[in-house]
């Protein structure tokens, strides 16, 4: 019926904006998927059906052993990442705290820079010649406890992604109307008991959203655990170094691994839909909650929590910014202060920084324009391409990157597509990747904007298409660009798929970061590090200048 | 139990805003009490510092005997029904009504009853295992006011419950939470800007403005015996015209004046005045006597029909959004048409006269 709807549909201009729309997701997102599945179930000698690459993966210990490392340590991680996070956007909420404002962009900062500059700060302090490491054992004859392997993941994993669960807590407490919890303390409840029987229900699919998040991102992140992990091998590490060991040859073991993630991931993700569907109400306030003063003492605690919290995700940043600026003489540090690492990148990495920026300008433009057709279709002409390239576009989500890298590279190494080597496939990468963050806050104003609006422009003589640019376009544009800084900072710092895409020639700032961390030469990717986080920083603050302040939505 | 409230010269202040200068009431244990003004006048502020949920910055609010000043909201053992509700979403209606009770000593046993009680009372039985979004406002406003009284609160507090439903349901919730009210006998606040509202719902009411209370008494002698113009405009409509008092006299104009019998304070000074006139208290004039004024607009509304008029002398005071006369269809010979004239005189029992500050010179003007 719904096709039918399409069918029958006048042929305008939105309607062959749907077809070619289609037509992208066929070619750039259903055909690679498509390609990992077949080729994961085709023997590299004979070329015929096989199931021998999923009965390796369960036969074989080191590579089992993989997912369930994966497992483990993305539990945890989440399970820590709720429990600060969802407490710490409580206290900020409800309570006032000094300097809030200062707190919350650090949080951002530390959560949407590079994600491996967590990982390999933390070496450079408690690593095996870190800092910390040498004063402890110096100063005290101590041996410190080991950062490599599970502790580390789940250190830097936690210190990264908690912003997510308190960024969406933050939010659905100003959603909670402060009469509710009014009305549950005129009925005799305590503050206390206020918290668990009112705040933490109504925020309990939220705390599940964020927890998805952070769940979903700590699976797929490979940058981490591939520099800290050592011995303790992930899922996306194993991916990468079975894909890249077999480059050689046919990449069909990696591509089983690749598709058994996508399986996994998307059951997650349906079964945490299921369960936020079942509990979820709506809500608005009417007059949000205010921060209170807490009593001295409790307001100490609170305070020392939340800075602490702040100072530990920061602290990746600090290091960077510090090492960027140390004399060196090779790679080795040397006592004294240079802009040698500076000089050095110049000189060199000129590329890897030219490169970023250009791709990732392309990979914006696509991102808008996409963002905002997709966005109208999904929300003005539901029909069921609409719906099902809507449904689509969540896919990168549940994709890790590096599998989204396997997939891009599988497709289009070979005809009738050849895009393997070029910046094109980069692009790509980033679009497919970071196009929910325009969609959706995309999708979002245009719910708030009256469908009336446009009529009234048609009715007036002027054609759909240019109603869509002259009227509804412009009356977007906020949150478009709102949603188009979100996808800008998250491409620029994109390492995961584009670590499998690049080449000497198409070589990103995060992909040269890694690179650098792994030949050893800390003072080049700290240069390159502050570079990326600057850039982020003066981003946020155009984000911030748009939305009037307003708070991120992922 | 219920108890009486005793507010004490209490003061309310935002920042260097003085909300409530000083203020002070008492409401009798068991009694509708209404706190009626228009937006900004400190009704809701004044009810909040009852509750608990606004700090009383000078003077103090007793229940019964008590002094509730630094007891905490949850502690004060009220039953607060919201503007917008504040229906808990994630919880049925039953689990919303029975909220409150499991901070109680009360048994299973005795929840369970106490609910079904309660539910009945308002009926929303049928709905008790919805989850709140799915009721209508009608509903939800049930179920707030089923989720106050249930819980046995000393005093039942009010914040314009009824501002957000649609005209119809309003007049029908009305009678209901009146009729809930008499039935548990629960000292009640109630907070509206709506004086129809007040007057037919309440036992007393208090008006305010501006932080400071105007006048508090019941209704019908708010209505007929208002202690100041600003009550006098504000409850129903009254078109005030300029006169003059002497010996008991009322001269509107040098050809019109009535007597006032004893319903002038005979204290009261004589000279300059104003006379509050409703519209139901013109009659039409048998001969060319009274005051002339012709119709500008004629709206027919059923059992009456409302006229504005304007009058041919300087008899009003100026800035006047309107002057009404209605005539009761039911006695009417005739309804006249835009641009006649017509002759009014007023009827000396019911209208009202005030001295030029605004204050009432009727006997049993009570503030």
């Amino acid at each position: 019926m719904k096709l039918g709807k399409l069918l029958s549909s006048p042929r305008d201009f939105w309607f062959w904006t749907t077809l070619c729309i289609a037509a992208l997701f066929i070619v750039f997102l259903v055909y690679p998927l498509f390609s990992l599945f077949t080729s994961s179930f085709v023997d590299p000698e004979t070329g015929g059906f096989t199931l021998t690459h999923y009965a390796q993966f369960f036969k074989k210990r080191y590579y089992y052993r993989a997912l369930l490392n994966s497992m483990s340590v993305t539990a945890c991680v989440t399970v820590l990442a709720v429990l600060i996070g969802a407490p710490m956007a409580y206290l900020t909420s409800a309570f006032q705290i000094r300097g809030k404002r200062m707190v919350d962009v650090l949080i951002i900062v530390s959560m949407l820079s590079p994600p491996f500059i967590g990982a390999y700060s933390w070496i450079l302090l408690g690593g095996r010649s870190g800092v910390i490491t040498t004063f402890v054992s110096e100063y005290f004859g101590m041996q410190m406890p080991t950062i490599y392997g599970f502790t580390g993941i789940l250190l830097v994993l936690t210190l990264k992604l908690y912003p997510f669960v308190y960024l969406y807590v933050s939010g659905a407490l100003k959603s909670i109307d402060v009469s509710l919890s009014e009305a549950a303390e005129s009925l005799g409840c305590d503050p206390i008991k206020k918290v668990f029987t009112i705040i933490l229900p109504l925020v309990t699919p939220t705390v599940l959203a964020g927890g998805l998040l952070v769940f979903m991102n700590a699976l797929a992140d490979f940058g981490t655990p591939m520099l800290i992990g050592e011995g303790f091998v992930v899922m996306p590490v194993l991916i990468y170094s079975e894909f890249v060991s077999e480059m050689g040859g046919q990449a069909n073991f990696a591509a089983a691994l690749a598709a058994l993630m996508v399986v996994l991931t998307c059951l997650i993700f349906l079964g945490q839909k299921y369960v936020v569907n079942k509990k979820s109400f709506t809500m608005s306030a009417l007059r949000p909650m205010k921060p209170t003063t807490l009593a001295p003492v409790p307001s100490a605690l609170a305070h020392v929590f939340i800075y602490g919290l702040v100072f530990l995700s920061i602290i990746p940043q600090l290091t960077v910014i510090y090492t960027s600026f140390m004399k060196v003489n090779g790679v080795v540090f040397t006592s004294g202060y240079s802009l040698d690492s500076y000089r050095i990148i110049f000189d060199k990495l000129g590329t890897a920084i030219t490169n970023t920026y250009l791709y990732g300008l392309a990979a914006i433009l696509i991102i808008v324009l996409l963002g905002m057709f997709i966005a109208y279709l999904a929300t003005r002409r539901r029909n069921l391409i609409t719906s099902v390239i809507d449904t689509f576009t969540m896919f990168p989500y549940i994709i890790p990157g590096s599998v989204l890298g396997i997939t891009l590279l599988l497709a289009f190494n070979k005809p009738p597509i050849v895009l393997s080597g070029t910046a094109m496939i980069i692009i790509l990468a980033f679009v497919v990747r970071r196009l929910p963050y325009t969609l959706r806050s995309s999708a979002a104003i245009l719910y708030q904007i009256s469908p009336s609006v446009e009529e009234a422009s048609i009715s007036l003589g002027c054609s759909p298409m240019k109603t869509f640019f002259k009227v509804t376009a412009i009356m977007m544009l906020p949150g478009v660009m709102a949603g188009a800084i979100l996808s800008w900072i998250t491409v620029i710092n994109e390492l995961s798929a584009s670590v499998i895409l690049y080449t000497g020639g198409t070589r990103t700032m995060s992909v040269s970061i890694y690179t650098e961390v792994i030949r050893a030469s800390y003072g080049t990717a700290a240069a390159l590090s502050s570079i990326l986080t600057l850039t982020t920083i003066v981003s946020l603050m155009i984000f911030f200048k748009l939305t009037g302040g307003k708070e991120l939505a992922l | 139990m219920s108890v009486s409230i005793h507010v004490e010269n209490v003061v309310k202040q935002y920042g260097p805003v003085t909300i409530i200068p000083d203020l002070s009431v008492d409401i009798r244990n068991g009694e509708f009490f209404t706190l009626l003004g228009p937006s900004g006048c400190g009704k809701t502020t004044l009810l909040r510092m009852i509750a608990g949920f606004n700090s009383i910055e000078a003077g103090t609010i007793r229940f019964d005997e008590q002094v509730i000043n630094a007891i905490p909201a949850h502690k004060r053992n009220i039953g607060m029904v919201f503007q917008n509700y504040a229906i808990f979403p994630h919880l049925t209606v039953r689990k919303n009504v029975e909220y409150g009770l499991q901070f109680r000593e009360v048994s299973k046993a005795e929840i369970a009853t106490r609910v079904d009680d309660i539910l009945k009372t308002v009926r929303i039985e049928e709905y008790q295992e919805r989850l709140p979004e799915r009721l209508s406002g009608g509903q939800q406003q049930r179920v707030a006011l089923a989720r106050a009284i249930v819980v046995h609160p000393s005093v039942l507090l009010m914040d314009e419950p009824l501002s957000n439903l649609d005209a119809k349901l309003r007049v029908e919730m009305r009678g209901a939470i009146r009729d809930i009210q008499k039935k548990v006998g629960i000292t009640t606040v109630y907070v509206t800007h709506d004086q129809e509202e007040a007057l037919c719902i309440s036992d007393r009411i208090a008006v305010m403005r501006e932080g400071v209370i105007q006048q508090i008494g019941a209704p019908q002698a708010i209505y007929a015996r208002p202690a100041n113009i600003f009550v006098a405009t504000f409850i129903g409509h009254s078109n005030l015209f300029k006169a003059t008092l002497a010996g008991g006299e009322l001269r509107f104009t040098p050809g019109y004046a009535c007597n006032m019998g004893g319903q002038v304070r005979p204290d009261a000074n004589e000279g300059q005045v104003v006379a509050g006139v409703r519209p139901e208290e013109f009659h039409l004039s048998d001969s060319a006597t009274g005051l002339a004024a012709r119709i500008v607009k004629t709206t027919f509304l059923g059992r009456y029909v409302n006229y504005e008029l304007a009058f041919a002398d300087a008899v009003l005071l100026p800035d006047q959004a309107a002057i009404e006369f209605s005539q009761d269809i039911g006695t009417a010979k005739k309804v006249f048409e835009p641009g006649e004239t017509i002759h009014l005189e007023v009827n000396p029992e019911k209208i009202n006269v005030f001295a030029e500050d605004g204050t009432s010179l009727m006997r049993g003007a009570v503030s």
